[in-house]
C-alpha cells in the first residue's frame, strides 16, 4: 500500500530578506499526526522557516504544499488567516485585553454562539484551565498562560500546529512537564505539529522528527534517536549531545583502529582502507571500569547530581569525556579505568 | 484533486520582500507623496518661476535674511545648548532644594510660544514699560538719552526669547542620556584621576553628544519656524523675507525661492539630527541605572544649582503666565467677546479636525510598516514624517502652488465645457489649512503610534492572523485596544500644535478667517497686548496639557528607578 500524500510538502525553499538568505533549498515532509522537531542554533533560518510555512514569510524559490493544495510558491503567498493553522509563540502571545475564555474564541468566529462556547471550555478543560475563564494573562503563570495559547492555537481544529520555542520562557522542571504534556495531548487529538528549538531536550522529548538546522539549510531529517547516534555529520555530531573525536585509521569496511582499541561497526564507503578518520565517542561509550588496564588522568570533573562528567586525558594527550556513576568519586589528577563501548562507530573522514 | 491556484500577482519591485501590494502599501506610498508634495512644489517653481527674481534676490536683500537667520540660529543654538545641558547636567547629578519638582518643571517653557514670550517682554522691557519706568525713578533719569537700555526688539531679543521657550528640547534630550550614562563610567574615571568638572567634560559630554546635537537640531528648526517673533520684533529673516516677496510683493516664484533657501538651512538641520540619531544607537546603551546617587549640594553650591534651573522656569514660564493671567483678568471684558469665542471655536474644530486625520493617516502608515517591514515602507513613512522639519511658512508656499494650479486646472475646464467659473475651490480654504497642519504634524503622530506599536510583540500579530483574521481585523480588534495610549497622545499632542501654529495659518486662512492664534498676534502686533492676553491664556494652557503627559511620564520613569 502506498504511503498516503504527507500533509505538509516542502520542496526546495529559499527565503530571503533583503540580502541575506535565511533559508535556502530546504525540503521536508510530515505526515499526518507526526509531531516534528526543528533544532538549530540561533539564526540558523529555523524560525524563518516556520514563519514561511504559516505564510508570513514569501518564498524566493521552491513551493510549500500543505494538504495537496499549495499555500507558497515564489509568486504566490497564501494569506496565513487562510491557512487553517495554529501557532504558538515564545512569548505566548495572549492578548492582554481579552480573558483567558476570549482568547480562546478568537479562533472561532464562523461557530454559532452556542457552539463555540463549548468548544472553548472543552478545550480548557483539555488544558485544565476551565476555572480560569474569566481571567486575564496577566492573571495567570507563565506555565498557564502557555496552556492557554495552546488551547486557543488548537480550538479551530488547525490543519497544523506551528509552536516557535513554546517552553524556552519556562523554568526548566516546568519546562520538561509541560513539554511532556503537550505531546501527550496533541497525540490525543491526532495533530501534526513542527516545533522549532534551539534546545536539544525540549527537542528529544517531543520529536518523532528532528529536523537539525545549521545555516539555512536542513543538516539532518531523521528521528531523534538517530540524530544522536547516527549523525550525518560533523556539524550535526557536534550540535547534538557532547562527544569528542578521536583519529584512528580504517582498517577494513568494518574496523577502525584508534588509540584506545579497534573499534568495530559500519565504515562508510567514503573512507577507504588505510585512510585516516575521525571517531565521534559519546560519554556514555566511555565505561568506567577499576579493572581496566586501560586507564586514563582525570583532568577535570563537572558534579551532574546523579552522575559524574569527567575528562580524562590519554597518555599521548588526547581527551575524553566520560559519564561515570556519582557514588564513584574521584580526585582530580587520579588514573581512572574505563574501557570503550560503542553501540554505533560514527566515522567521518578526516579532513585535516 | 488539487485545488485550483489562484492566478499570481506581479511582483511590485525589488525593495519589495512581501510581494503583494494591497491597501496598505498603496496608501501608505500615497500619503507619502502627498506629504511630499509641497517640497516638490516649492523645488519645481523655485527653479522655474514665471518671473525669475534670483539676480535681484541675491543683489539686494537675501543676503541679509540669509545673514540674520544665521545669526539667529546661532545665538539660539548657543543659547539652548547652555540652559539646556547645565540644566539636564544639574539635575540628573546633584541634590539640591526642589529638585524633583525642578526636574518635570524645566519643561514648562515648551507650551509657551515663542510670539507669546516675544509680546509680553516687549511689553515689560520697552521704554513706557515697568522696569525702565522703575529704572528712571529709582535713578532720575527722564529720556531714552540719558541712559543705555538694550532694547528688546533686536536680534539679541529675539534670540534671548527663543532661548527661553526652547531650550527644553535639550533639557529633554540631554537629560535622557544622563540618566542612560552607567555610574560606573564616571566613578571609573574619577578614579582614574579626573576631577569632576574634567569628569563633565570628557566623559558625560561627549557620551551625551548625539543626544544633546538632537535637541539643538529639533530647537533650531522651531527657530526657523518662527514667524511671529521675528515679525514683531522686525528681524529680517528668511520667514520674514518670504512674507515681504510674498504678501507685499505677492511674487509667489520669488517666495518659493527664499522657501527653498530656507529647505538647505532644514536640511542641514536634518543632517545633524541624522547623524545625532545614528550614533546615538553606540553611545547609549537604552538601560537606567537604579543605583544612581546624586551628590548632594551643601552651602553656596545648594543654591547656585537652584539658581541655574529656577531662572529658565521663572523667565520662560512662570513670569510670562503671572502676566497673561494678570492682563486677562484686567482686560477680560475688552477682550471676551462674541467674536472671541468664534474664533475659539475655529481653533477647537480646525485643531481637532487635523488631529483626526493625521492620526488616522499615521495609523495606516504605522500599520502599513508593520505589515510590510521593507526599505520601501521605511522610506515613505520617513517621507510622510518629514513636515515637522519644514518650516510651517514654507510648507504654506509649497501648499498653495499645487493647490493653486489644481483650482485653476478645474476652472478652465468648468469654463471651456460647462460655461461657468468654479472659482477658487481650495486654496484659500480651510482644506489648504488642513492639508498643512497634517503635514507639518505628521511626525509626531507616526512617531507616537510606532512607539507603541513596538511594545506590541510581533506575536500578537502572527496569533490574530493564524487564528483567522484579516489585516483590518488585527488592527482594529487587537492592536487599537493595546496602543489606545500612543493613539490618545498623538491626537492630543496634533491638536496642540495645531492650535499653536502661526505662520502657516497667516498664509493659508481664508479671507476674514482667524483662529486663536491669528487673533492674538494680529491685536498684539496692534500693540494691544493687555488685549491679547486672554487668547494667548487659552493657547497657553491647551499647550501645558502634552507637557503635563510628558512630565507624568519622567515621574514615572523617576519612581521606576527608586
Amino acid at each position: 500500500m502506498p504511503l498516503p500524500r504527507p500533509l505538509l510538502q516542502v520542496k526546495n525553499i529559499r527565503c530571503q530578506y533583503d540580502e541575506r538568505t535565511a533559508v535556502d533549498d530546504v525540503s521536508f515532509e510530515l505526515q499526518q499526526g507526526t509531531l516534528a522537531c526543528l533544532l538549530g542554533p540561533s539564526g540558523c533560518g529555523k524560525t524563518t522557516m516556520l514563519r514561511a510555512i504559516a505564510g508570513f514569510q514569501h518564498l524566493q524559490q521552491g513551493e510549500i504544499w500543505l494538504d495537496g493544495q499549495c499555500v507558497s510558491r515564489e509568486d504566490y503567498t497564501l494569506r496565513p488567516e487562510q491557512r487553517q493553522l495554529g501557532m504558538v509563540f515564545q512569548d505566548h502571545a495572549l492578548f492582554p485585553h481579552m480573558t483567558v475564555g476570549q482568547n480562546v474564541a478568537c479562533g472561532l468566529g464562523d461557530l454559532s454562539k452556542k457552539a463555540r462556547n463549548s468548544q472553548v471550555l472543552s478545550m480548557l478543560e483539555r488544558v485544565g484551565l476551565s476555572s480560569e475563564m474569566a481571567r486575564f494573562p496577566h492573571e495567570l503563570s507563565g506555565g498557564q498562560q502557555q496552556r492557554v495559547a495552546l488551547a486557543r492555537s488548537l480550538a479551530p481544529r488547525p490543519r497544523l500546529l506551528l509552536m516557535d520555542e513554546p517552553f524556552s520562557n519556562l523554568d526548566v522542571e516546568l519546562r520538561e512537564r509541560l513539554g511532556l504534556e503537550v505531546r501527550d495531548l496533541l497525540k490525543d487529538t491526532g495533530t501534526t505539529c513542527i516545533l522549532v528549538t534551539h534546545d536539544q531536550q525540549d527537542a528529544f522529548t517531543f520529536g518523532q522528527m528532528v529536523g537539525v538546522m545549521s545555516q539555512g539549510t536542513i543538516a539532518q531529517w531523521d528521528s531523534a534517536y538517530n540524530v544522536y547516534h547516527e549523525p550525518n555529520s560533523r556539524f550535526v555530531a557536534d550540535f547534538i549531545g557532547q562527544g569528542v573525536f578521536l583519529s584512528g585509521e580504517v582498517l577494513d569496511d568494518e574496523r577502525v583502529q584508534t588509540e584506545l582499541a579497534i573499534l568495530h561497526g559500519k565504515v562508510p564507503k567514503g573512507c577507504g582502507v588505510g585512510s585516516k578518520v575521525q571517531v565521534l565517542v559519546r560519554p556514555d561509550d566511555i565505561i568506567h571500569n577499576d579493572d581496566s588496564k586501560l586507564t586514563a588522568r582525570i583532568v577535570a570533573r563537572n558534579f551532574r547530581g546523579s552522575s559524574y562528567l569527567y575528562t580524562l586525558e590519554l597518555e599521548s594527550g588526547v581527551q575524553l569525556l566520560s559519564m561515570v556513576h556519582s557514588h564513584h568519586d574521584h580526585k582530580l589528577g587520579e588514573q581512572l579505568g574505563i574501557e570503550i563501548e560503542l553501540d554505533h562507530l560514527v566515522v567521518f573522514p578526516d579532513i585535516a | 484533486m488539487d485545488k485550483a491556484i489562484p492566478a499570481p500577482r506581479r511582483r511590485l519591485s525589488r525593495f519589495n520582500n512581501a510581494q503583494r501590494t494591497d491597501f496598505w502599501q498603496i496608501a501608505t506610498l500615497l500619503f507619502a507623496l502627498l506629504a511630499l508634495l509641497p517640497l516638490l512644489a516649492i523645488t519645481y517653481l523655485a527653479f522655474f518661476p514665471e518671473e525669475n527674481i534670483w539676480p535681484h534676490l541675491i543683489s539686494t536683500s537675501l543676503p541679509k535674511y540669509v545673514l540674520n537667520t544665521l545669526l539667529l540660529m546661532i545665538g539660539v543654538g548657543v543659547s539652548i545648548f547652555l540652559t539646556g545641558v547645565s540644566t539636564a547636567y544639574t539635575v540628573t547629578h546633584f541634590e539640591f532644594p526642589l529638585r524633583r519638582y525642578l526636574e518635570w518643571l524645566l519643561l514648562l517653557p515648551l507650551a509657551v510660544p515663542a510670539y507669546v514670550v516675544a509680546y509680553l517682554y516687549t511689553d515689560l522691557l520697552e521704554f513706557a514699560g515697568p522696569v525702565q519706568s522703575a529704572l528712571r525713578s529709582l535713578f532720575g533719569w527722564e529720556l531714552a538719552r540719558d541712559y543705555w537700555f538694550p532694547n528688546i526688539r533686536s536680534l539679541g531679543g529675539g534670540i534671548m526669547v527663543m532661548g527661553l521657550v526652547l531650550y527644553p528640547y535639550v533639557y529633554l534630550l540631554a537629560r535622557a542620556a544622563f540618566l542612560e550614562q552607567s555610574p560606573n563610567l564616571l566613578e571609573a574615571s574619577r578614579l582614574l584621576g579626573q576631577g569632576p568638572f574634567k569628569t563633565f567634560v570628557r566623559v558625560s559630554l561627549p557620551i551625551a553628544r548625539p543626544a544633546i546635537a538632537i535637541g539643538v537640531a529639533l530647537g533650531l528648526m522651531e527657530t526657523l519656524n518662527d514667524f511671529g517673533t521675528v515679525d514683531f520684533f522686525a528681524i529680517k529673516t528668511l520667514t520674514a523675507g518670504l512674507y515681504d516677496v510674498w504678501l507685499g510683493m505677492g511674487n509667489v516664484g520669488g517666495a518659493a525661492q527664499i522657501a527653498l533657501t530656507m529647505l538647505t538651512f532644514v536640511l542641514l538641520l536634518l543632517a545633524l539630527e541624522y547623524f545625532g540619531r545614528r550614533r546615538q544607537g553606540f553611545y547609549q546603551s537604552g538601560a537606567r541605572f537604579s543605583h544612581r546617587r546624586r551628590l548632594q549640594l551643601t552651602g553656596a553650591f545648594k543654591w547656585l544649582a537652584l539658581l541655574i534651573c529656577l531662572t529658565p522656569v521663572v523667565l520662560g514660564f512662570i513670569l510670562p503666565l503671572l502676566m497673561l493671567v494678570n492682563y486677562s483678568i484686567i482686560y477680560f471684558d475688552i477682550a471676551w467677546t462674541r467674536r472671541f469665542e468664534e474664533y475659539a471655536l475655529n481653533s477647537l474644530l480646525l485643531s481637532c479636525t487635523a488631529a483626526i486625520i493625521a492620526v488616522g493617516l499615521a495609523l495606516v502608515i504605522a500599520y502599513g510598516r508593520r505589515l510590510h517591514p521593507n526599505k520601501l515602507m521605511l522610506f515613505a513613512s520617513r517621507f510622510a514624517s518629514l513636515g515637522y522639519a519644514v518650516p510651517g511658512a514654507v510648507l504654506a508656499v509649497g501648499v498653495i502652488i499645487p493647490f493653486a494650479a489644481f483650482d485653476n486646472g478645474v476652472d478652465a475646464l468648468a469654463r471651456e465645457f460647462l460655461g461657468f467659473s468654479t472659482g477658487l475651490l481650495l486654496s484659500g480654504s480651510l482644506v489648504a489649512v488642513i492639508f498643512a497642519y497634517v503635514v507639518r504634524f505628521m511626525a509626531v503622530s507616526i512617531g507616537a503610534i510606532e512607539a507603541s506599536f513596538t511594545k506590541v510583540s510581533p506575536s500578537i500579530d502572527m496569533a490574530a492572523r493564524t487564528l483567522g483574521h484579516r489585516p483590518r481585523w488585527v488592527l482594529g480588534r487587537f492592536h487599537l485596544p493595546l496602543i489606545k495610549g500612543g493613539v490618545l497622545t498623538a491626537l492630543l499632542v496634533v491638536f496642540v500644535d495645531s492650535m499653536k501654529e502661526l505662520p502657516a495659518t497667516l498664509i493659508l486662512r481664508p479671507f476674514n478667517f482667524e483662529t486663536l492664534a491669528t487673533h492674538v498676534y494680529q491685536i498684539a502686533s496692534e500693540e494691544r497686548i493687555g488685549e491679547s492676553a486672554l487668547g494667548a491664556l487659552v493657547i497657553v494652557l491647551v499647550g501645558l496639557l502634552p507637557v503635563i503627559i510628558l512630565s507624568r511620564s519622567i515621574d514615572r520613569s523617576a519612581a521606576m528607578r527608586q
